[in-house]
C-alpha cells in the first residue's frame, strides 16, 4: 500500500501538471475559431448531459493540423527554431564544459563558492537580465562604447536586433543549466581512473578525451536537454534581443494566439511542437537503455 | 484543520468584500496618463486605484476574450473595441452614473459611432494619428535641407529608406497601422481595402523597404527617437511628442518632430470600456466619470500630448496642445485623415501572415 502511494505521487504530479493541461490544449486544437468568449467552439454543454457531450465530440476535427501542414510558414519556423536551439546548445556546451571542469578541478573548499557564483544571477529577475543585455549590445551601448574607446573598431557594431544577439541571450540565460549537471558528474568522477590512464601511457589530452568526456556523458546529455528544450520554444529572448528577421516558432505561436485570435491553430502549433520534442527524446532514451543493457 | 480552513475562507471572503468596496483596476496604454490624476482620483473618491499598463491591442484583446481579467476599465482602440463588443466582452454603460457625458465632443462621437453605435459600451479617451516621428537634424543632414519629412515617401521610398537605414528607422509592430499607411503611399483609393490585391500591394511596398527597417516595435521608438538611436519612426502622434519632450529635457542635441503625412494618415480612437466580468463596475463608472471631468481630461492631454474627445476640456488645454496642428489638426488636415474598420477572421489571418513575412524578410 505504502509503495503504491509512493509510486502514485509522481504520476499524480505528471497528471496534474502535464497531462491535464496538455489534454486541454489538444481539445482546443481540435475546435473551431469563433467570435466569442473564449474565442473557440464548441463548448461543452454540461446541462445537456450525455447528449451534450456527444454533440461536443462530434464537432471536433483535425482541420487545424491539416492547415499547419498546408502552410510552409510553420515548417520554416519549426526548422529555424531547431537550428537556433541546436546552435545555442552547442555554444552553451562549449562555454559551459570548461567552466564545469574548472569548478570540479578547484580545491574542494572553493567549490561551494564557485557554485554560488554560478547560481547568483538567478537572484535577479530574468527579464531585467535580458534588458541589461539590450543596454550592453545596443548601438550606443556599453560594448560598442568600449570597443570604440579601445580603437578596435571605428564604427559601432550592429549586434542588437540580430540573430547573434539571440545566441548571446540564450547562451547567457541557459549557461547554468549546462554547468550544473556537468559539474555534478565531473565532481563525482574518480580521479584514480585518470591517473590509471596516464600510468598506462595516455597523454593528459587523450586521457581527457578517452576517460573524462565519456564518463561525464550523462551530465552533458542532461545539460543539453535542459538547454535545447526551452531554447526551442523560446519567445522572450528573440522578441527582446532579436531583430524582426528572427523567425521562431515561439513567436509564430504568439502571433496565432494574440494577433489572429486563433486559439485552435495556436494550440495545434503547440501540440506539434511538443511532438517534435517528445518523439526524439523518447527514441533517444530507448536507445540509451538498450545500449546500457547491451553494456551489461 | 477545520478552523484553519474556516479562517482562510473567511479571510478570502473578507478580501473579496473589501476589494469590491474599495478597489478599481484600470488597464491602460503605457505612458498614457498624468500619474498625478491617479492619486487625485484616490483622494477624491476614496477608492484604491490599481493602474496597470499594456502596449498592444492584441494583448488586451486576448485577456478580454479569455475572460476573468480582473480589470474594471480597459482602453482598446476603436477597431478592436468593435470586435470585442461583438464577442460580448463588455457591459453596457449605465449612463445615469455618468453625468459628465455632456462634456463629450460630438465631432469625435460621430466618428467613433462606427465602432460603438450610440456609445452603449464606451467613451472616447483620446485620439490621434499615425504619422512620422523624425530626428530633424539627422534627416536633413542625410537627405538635405528639403528632405520630405511630411511625406510617407520618407520611409516607403526605398531610395530614402536606404540612406536613412544607417541612422535607423523603426516602424510600429502593428499591421493594422502599417498596411493602411503603405496603401496610402501607393496611392490606393481606399486605405481600408482588405482585398487580396490591396494586401499584396501593401506587402510589396513594405517588403521593398524591409532591409532598411531596424525594428518593428510599438513602444521602443519613444526612447530610441529621444536618444537619437533612430532617425525616423512610423508611430503614434502622442508617443512621438513624448519623445520630443524627452529629447528636449535631456538636452542631448536631438530635435524630434512629428509630421502628419500629406498623403493622408490614419486617425484612431482609444475607447474606455468596462469588461462584462468587471469585479467592480460601480467603481468603474466612477472612474469613467472622473476621467470625463473637463479639468481632469485636460490634465491628461496636457501631459501626454494627445487630443481627447472631450469638448469641455478644451478651455483648460495648454497652447502647446490645443494650438499644435499635429495634435488638434486643422479642418484641412482633418479632411485628409481616414479611419479603418476591423479585419474579419479570414482577412486577419492573411494580414498576420503578410506581416510575419514582411518582418522576417521572406
Amino acid at each position: 500500500m505504502r509503495r503504491l502511494i509512493l509510486i502514485a505521487l509522481p504520476y499524480l504530479w505528471l497528471l496534474a501538471l502535464f497531462l491535464v493541461p496538455f489534454l486541454i490544449v489538444v481539445k482546443i486544437s481540435l475546435s473551431d475559431v469563433a467570435l466569442a468568449r473564449p474565442p473557440y467552439l464548441p463548448q461543452v454543454d454540461f446541462a445537456a448531459g450525455w447528449a451534450g457531450l456527444k454533440d461536443f465530440f462530434s464537432q471536433l476535427d483535425f482541420e487545424n493540423f491539416a492547415f499547419l501542414a498546408s502552410d510552409d510558414l510553420y515548417w520554416r519556423a519549426y526548422l529555424s527554431s531547431l537550428k537556433i536551439a541546436l546552435i545555442s546548445t552547442v555554444l552553451t556546451l562549449l562555454v559551459g564544459y570548461p567552466i564545469s571542469y574548472a569548478m570540479a578541478s578547484a580545491a574542494p573548499e572553493w567549490r561551494p563558492t564557485l557554485m554560488m557564483l554560478v547560481i547568483l544571477p538567478f537572484w535577479t529577475s530574468f527579464l531585467i537580465r535580458v534588458y541589461s543585455w539590450m543596454g550592453i549590445l545596443s548601438q550606443n551601448g556599453i560594448l560598442n562604447s568600449f570597443l570604440l574607446w579601445t580603437g578596435l573598431i571605428s564604427e559601432p557594431l550592429t549586434i542588437m536586433n540580430t540573430e547573434i544577439a539571440v545566441y548571446i541571450g540564450i547562451v547567457y540565460t541557459y549557461l547554468p543549466f549546462m554547468i550544473l549537471p556537468i559539474y555534478a558528474t565531473l565532481e563525482k568522477l574518480d580521479v584514480s581512473l585518470i591517473e590509471a590512464a596516464e600510468d598506462l601511457g595516455c597523454s593528459r589530452a587523450s586521457a581527457f578525451w578517452l576517460v573524462t568526456i565519456p564518463l561525464s556523458r550523462p551530465g552533458i546529455i542532461a545539460g543539453c536537454f535542459l538547454v535545447f528544450i526551452p531554447a526551442l520554444g523560446e519567445f522572450v529572448i528573440p522578441s527582446l534581443l532579436g531583430g524582426s528577421g528572427t523567425l521562431m516558432i515561439g513567436k509564430v505561436l504568439w502571433e496565432e494566439f494574440f494577433n489572429n485570435r486563433d486559439w485552435p491553430v495556436a494550440s495545434a502549433v503547440a501540440v506539434v511542437l511538443l511532438l517534435i520534442l517528445i518523439i526524439p527524446i523518447v527514441l533517444f532514451q530507448r536507445n540509451e537503455q538498450k545500449n546500457r543493457e547491451a553494456g551489461k | 484543520m477545520k478552523t484553519i480552513l474556516g479562517l482562510t475562507a473567511a479571510t478570502l471572503a473578507l478580501g473579496a468584500v473589501m476589494a469590491q468596496a474599495e478597489e478599481v483596476h484600470v488597464y491602460n496604454w503605457s505612458d498614457y496618463i498624468d500619474e498625478e490624476l491617479l492619486s487625485k482620483f484616490e483622494e477624491e473618491t476614496g477608492i484604491k486605484l490599481v493602474y496597470d499598463v499594456f502596449d498592444s491591442n492584441e494583448l488586451l484583446e486576448t485577456k478580454m476574450l479569455a475572460g476573468g481579467s480582473g480589470y474594471d476599465v480597459v482602453v482598446p482602440t476603436g477597431t478592436f473595441l468593435q470586435r470585442q463588443i461583438m464577442a460580448g466582452a463588455f457591459q453596457p454603460l449605465d449612463k445615469s452614473k455618468l453625468p459628465n457625458l455632456e462634456n463629450m465632443w460630438d465631432v469625435i462621437e460621430k466618428r467613433t459611432d462606427v465602432y460603438d453605435p450610440g456609445h452603449e459600451y464606451s467613451i472616447n479617451y483620446m485620439w490621434g494619428t499615425t504619422g512620422l516621428g523624425v530626428n530633424v537634424g539627422k534627416v536633413q543632414e542625410i537627405l538635405g535641407e528639403d528632405a520630405p519629412m511630411n511625406s510617407l515617401s520618407l520611409i516607403f521610398d526605398p531610395a530614402n529608406a536606404e540612406k536613412l537605414a544607417e541612422c535607423g528607422i523603426m516602424m510600429l509592430d502593428a499591421p493594422t497601422e502599417t498596411v493602411p499607411a503603405a496603401l496610402t503611399y501607393a496611392g490606393w483609393d481606399n486605405p481600408d481595402d482588405k482585398s487580396d490585391e490591396a494586401l499584396a500591394k501593401a506587402q510589396e511596398v513594405l517588403t521593398a523597404v524591409r532591409p532598411f527597417i531596424q525594428k518593428y516595435h510599438s513602444s521602443e521608438y519613444i526612447n530610441a527617437l529621444a536618444n537619437g538611436d533612430v532617425c525616423v519612426a512610423l508611430g503614434w502622434s502622442g508617443d512621438v511628442l513624448i519623445a520630443r519632450d524627452r529629447a528636449a529635457e535631456a538636452d542631448n542635441g536631438v530635435e524630434v518632430g512629428y509630421y502628419i503625412p500629406t498623403e493622408g494618415a490614419l486617425m484612431w480612437f482609444d475607447m474606455m470600456a468596462i469588461p462584462v466580468d468587471a469585479p467592480n463596475p460601480e467603481a468603474a463608472h466612477t472612474f469613467l466619470n472622473f476621467i470625463m471631468d473637463a479639468q481632469n481630461m485636460a490634465a491628461a492631454s496636457n501631459y501626454v500630448y494627445y487630443a481627447n474627445g472631450n469638448k469641455a476640456s478644451q478651455e483648460y488645454l495648454i497652447e502647446d496642445v490645443i494650438g499644435d496642428n499635429a495634435i488638434y489638426p486643422d479642418e484641412a488636415t482633418l479632411e485628409n485623415l481616414y479611419t479603418v474598420t476591423p479585419f474579419d477572421l479570414r482577412s486577419q489571418r492573411k494580414l498576420t501572415k503578410l506581416w510575419t513575412e514582411v518582418k522576417s524578410g521572406l
